[in-house]
């Protein structure tokens, strides 16, 4: 079954709007974030006008029904990656999900499996966005651990080459993205995971930009926990999810303490609730969480395996658009293989501030500079890039309208040139 | 090309205008003098433009203005122009045209800039309406004012 994209616009709202003075909205920045189709803001609205209420709290009708909205999500979320209900924790976003693991193995004491010392390893890679990067960092900082990273070929690939070295046997974490937000690289987990469980160490996946665009599922990637968050994929903002295996989420300890997440309570100790309740502390973003619930039943009803094989068509044709432009490069892999639809370029003459500037007077929306990904820009020798991020509510005529707004920024910005 | 006369596209020519194109391409006092009395490195987290500014001062007068970079049209155009005006001006000269700037930065595209003060540099009262673009305009004006301080100390 193809996607029926005319159709699919209908269920977006925002599409009805124009921007720049009647121009119609052409959005190439779902990579930041993605719109949202309208029965999820229903219900989030539906959430706040008929069933509002504390969830965990209350034996009142108000609180089942919240209770059950919110379980009934997180069931969804579940069903969406192959995962058990137990799982599934809700966070305010990916980046929250990211940086709670790494306080949470912080907060291990000697004796737990995820107690990190000085000179216990953490694997990273150049590719990684700041959320997967920075609080690995902070870890390696806080422990007296190490931080090492595999490299990125010109090509926008991982260097795999060192993996033996890299991953050893004091490596206790591999922290990886999934889909770069960047360069559009899909990693080769397989690889990755293999060796990170043969010497001990988990392998924590930045999700953010595979889970809304292709099927995923943890039983098969068979990493050991997933981030992404809910406004990527066209579900509400603040909130997000930290997906973990049952057996390695009841060892972790907490990242938040407070109401919900306790078992017991005295003034001088508490015991702690089991996972998922053991990280959601306090009243949770529920009317948000309701909202992703929709988003996920939404998205599988188009069938992520529809949404990919559409979006792969578009990535096709943007990439042959765009390299048939004078002067354009595109920053990462030039074909389909193993790759996403994020399209990184440079264009000679132009700096991408300038470029993007040019492109949203026309209407078109892009992201200019270096995409939370700054030691990746150095790396490639790239300290700003255009990126133009597809998701499976672009028309191919929205890669038409880009590569016109390019050809037209190049005349535009050398309009005052003098001719050769 | 067509022009809606109304739309955005003369907004765009507003913040575009000649002159700073011709800057971006042909900038002025670009290229690091060998000594200096304090050099400065700035960037724009945002967007990747950076400069670096040499600055030798004598009997209170800014003698020497270079830097070196990369970024958008409007941050390097805006140093090119900044350098020139600033040059052989005294620092308290130089302090009240840098204020005079960035007042027209924050003025939301309601002032055109004062030309007996700013010179060319009134070209970039358009950034005012693009709040996205003003770090840019004042990137190298900041770079400047922090290689002063270091000077004084």
């Amino acid at each position: 079954m193809s996607l029926d994209v005319t159709d699919i616009r209908k269920d977006f709202p925002i599409f009805n709007r124009t921007v720049r003075d009647q121009k119609k909205l052409i959005y190439l920045d779902s990579g930041a974030t993605s719109h949202k189709p309208q029965c999820v803001i229903d219900a989030e609205v539906s959430f706040y006008e008929f069933h509002n209420a504390a969830v965990h709290r209350g034996a009142h009708q108000l609180a089942e029904e919240a209770d059950a909205l919110y379980e009934e999500a997180r069931a969804s979320v579940a069903r969406f990656i192959n995962a058990s209900i137990d799982e599934v924790i809700f966070t305010k976003s990916a980046t929250e999900s990211i940086n709670g693991i790494a306080y949470s193995m912080g907060n291990a004491e000697i004796g737990n499996r995820f107690h990190i010392k000085a000179g216990d390893g953490i694997v990273v890679t150049e590719m990684e966005h700041h959320a997967n990067l920075i609080p690995w960092q902070e870890l390696a900082r806080r422990t007296g651990a190490t931080l090492t990273w595999f490299e990125v070929t010109p090509e926008g690939r991982l260097d795999l080459s060192p993996i033996n070295d890299l991953i050893n046997s004091r490596t206790k974490v591999v922290a990886v993205t999934h889909q770069s937000n960047v360069l559009g690289t899909v990693n080769p987990l397989a690889q990755i995971v293999a060796r990170a469980h043969e010497v001990g160490a988990v392998v924590v996946l930045d999700a953010c930009q595979s889970v809304p665009h292709m099927p995923i599922d943890v039983r098969e990637l068979e990493v050991d926990f997933i981030a992404f968050s809910g406004h990527k994929m066209v579900g509400p903002t603040g909130v997000g999810v930290l997906w973990g295996r049952s057996e390695l989420l009841i060892e972790l300890p907490p990242f938040l303490y407070g109401g919900s997440m306790i078992e017991s309570v005295s003034m001088e100790q508490a015991t702690y609730a089991q996972p998922p309740q053991k990280f959601e502390a306090g009243v949770p973003n529920m009317a948000q969480v309701v909202g992703l619930g929709a988003a996920v039943e939404y998205l599988m009803h188009l069938g992520m395996k529809n949404i990919h094989e559409y979006e792969m068509k578009l990535t096709q044709y943007g990439l042959d658009l765009l390299q048939k432009i004078a002067g354009l490069r595109i920053v990462g892999p030039t074909d389909l293989f193993s790759r996403g639809s994020a399209l990184s370029f440079t264009v000679n003459g132009i700096h991408p501030h300038d470029l993007g500037q040019f492109l949203d007077s026309e209407g078109i929306a892009v992201r200019s500079g270096h995409h939370c990904a700054w030691p990746l820009a150095k790396k490639l020798k790239v300290p700003a890039s255009t990126r133009a991020s597809l998701y499976f509510y672009n028309e191919l005529s929205d890669i038409d309208a880009l590569v016109k707004g390019i050809e037209d920024a190049k005349k535009y910005f050398g309009r005052f040139d003098e001719p050769r | 090309m067509q022009r809606n006369i109304s739309g955005g596209l003369m907004s765009l020519d507003n913040l575009y205008q000649e002159v700073i194109l011709d800057h971006y391409k042909h900038p002025l006092h670009k290229g690091l003098s060998a000594t200096f009395d304090a050099q400065v490195k700035h960037v724009n987290i945002s967007c990747g433009d950076e400069i670096t500014l040499n600055l030798s001062v004598s009997d209170g007068k800014a003698n020497s203005i270079t830097w070196e970079g990369s970024g958008c049209a409007i941050s390097q155009a805006s140093v090119s122009m900044m350098s020139d005006l600033l040059v052989n001006k005294s620092m308290v000269e130089a302090a009240a045209i840098m204020a005079n700037f960035v007042e027209l930065m924050h003025s939301k595209g309601t002032s055109l800039g004062d030309e007996t003060i700013l010179e060319d540099a009134v070209v970039f009262a358009g950034v005012s309406k693009f709040p996205a673009r003003i770090k840019c305009a004042l990137l190298g004006w900041m770079a400047f004012k922090d290689a002063v301080l270091k000077t004084n100390k």
